[in-house]
């Protein structure tokens, strides 16, 4: 059943995650944390966090974590397989039909007309992410340390382009030498 | 097969080493397969990649597969795309096993602590960039913020609000068409 649930919501991820791997953390999370309750909200940023450190594709990396997490071994194959399903029926179709510069342009014109929304979509995770789970004791006194970390990293990754590896690096000490 | 068994180990070293993501890993592919192995050249490489970034899915697997069957048909395509993910699903194996056992550790706890306002910042960031670069006017602002407000306060299912999504920008899209066949008609007439 847990392997059926895997395929269905990947599959289902891997056609509708227009614009890559951040552009879907917000039909993985509302599957994931809201829907199977797989994961809690804590352990769907920890695995965010993770899957951005590690190198290779960073969709593939949470379709890993999150199988594994729900459904051991297999269930970490069977998640990324399931990702990558549409694509390979997608390369198929369209080098069998229609693979050519017109229709380029027409998709590319379709994702320039996404690009709003899927922006939104991102910004939508990451307010979901907001929450006192990930933010610890809001409100008293020393512990608005995650309040300072979130708008320093906001402002080193938004304005300065920061490395987000290096953010989450940095984050990890102050974390270790202030709590 | 030989080259199948390269286009594996080409896209297994890029998805092992290659840190931040899928459009990180597309100057590695076009490093390893434009400039050294020269097995597409570097037009053609663009043209391919201008089609696989309008595609939903996984870029670096959309890109390994493209590359892979452009380069060694069907098996090539499966090389490619299986070297691109192996790395990533024996990695996080490995880490999420590892973080598994460990998670409960006070000295992991404060750690994580640390880094999950962190990962908040890093995903409002750029979807502000990419709301900023989208260069929106009066009207179509109103598109990233009913999005949200769908998905963050009415809870709305993000699937649907994309099919909604994807609606609207196929109709933007054959709007541009149709636009631009109009002023392509209005420069061959005179």
């Amino acid at each position: 059943m847990i392997y059926l649930q895997l395929l269905w919501v990947f599959v289902k991820i891997g056609v509708l995650g227009f614009g890559g791997g951040y552009a879907m953390l917000s039909l993985i999370q509302h599957e994931v944390v809201d829907n199977y309750a797989w994961m809690t909200t804590t352990e769907f940023a920890d695995m965010v966090a993770i899957s951005q450190m590690t190198p290779g594709p960073i969709s593939i990396n949470m379709a890993t974590y999150v199988g594994y997490t729900a459904g051991g071994f297999f269930g970490s194959l069977l998640a990324s397989f399931a990702l990558c399903l549409p694509s390979i029926v997608m390369v198929i179709l369209i080098i069998k039909l229609f693979m050519n510069k017109k229709t380029g342009s027409f998709m590319g014109n379709l994702l320039k007309g996404l690009k709003p929304a899927i922006a939104g979509l991102i910004f939508a995770a990451g307010l979901s992410m907001m929450n006192s789970q990930n933010f610890v004791q809001i409100g008293k006194g020393e512990n608005n340390i995650s309040i300072v970390i979130c708008v320093l990293a906001f402002v080193a990754s938004y304005f300065f382009k920061a490395n987000p590896i290096l953010l989450i690096v940095l984050s990890g000490a102050i974390g270790f030498f202030v709590y | 097969m030989k080259i199948a068994w390269q286009l594996f180990s080409t896209f297994f070293k890029i998805g092992a080493f290659t840190l931040g993501g899928g459009y990180a890993m597309l100057s590695m592919v076009e490093k390893a397969v434009v400039d050294k192995k020269q097995w597409i050249a570097a037009d053609e490489f663009w043209d391919l990649i201008a089609i696989v970034q309008s595609l939903p899915g996984v870029f670096a697997v959309n890109t390994a597969l493209y590359v892979g069957h452009k380069i060694a048909g069907r098996k090539g395509a499966a090389a490619a795309m299986l070297g691109a993910i192996i790395p990533s699903i024996i990695i996080i194996l490995l880490l999420a096993t590892i973080f598994k056992e460990y998670r409960e550790l006070p000295v992991v706890e404060r750690i994580f602590k640390g880094i999950r306002p962190c990962v908040v910042a890093l995903i409002l960031a750029p979807s502000l960039r990419m709301i900023k670069s989208a260069k929106l006017t009066w009207k179509t602002v109103i598109i990233p913020i009913a999005t949200v407000a769908l998905i963050w306060w009415c809870k709305v299912s993000p699937a649907i609000v994309i099919l909604a999504a994807i609606g609207g920008s196929t109709i933007y899209a054959i709007l541009m068409e149709r636009k631009l066949k109009r002023t392509e008609n209005k420069e061959v007439k005179p």
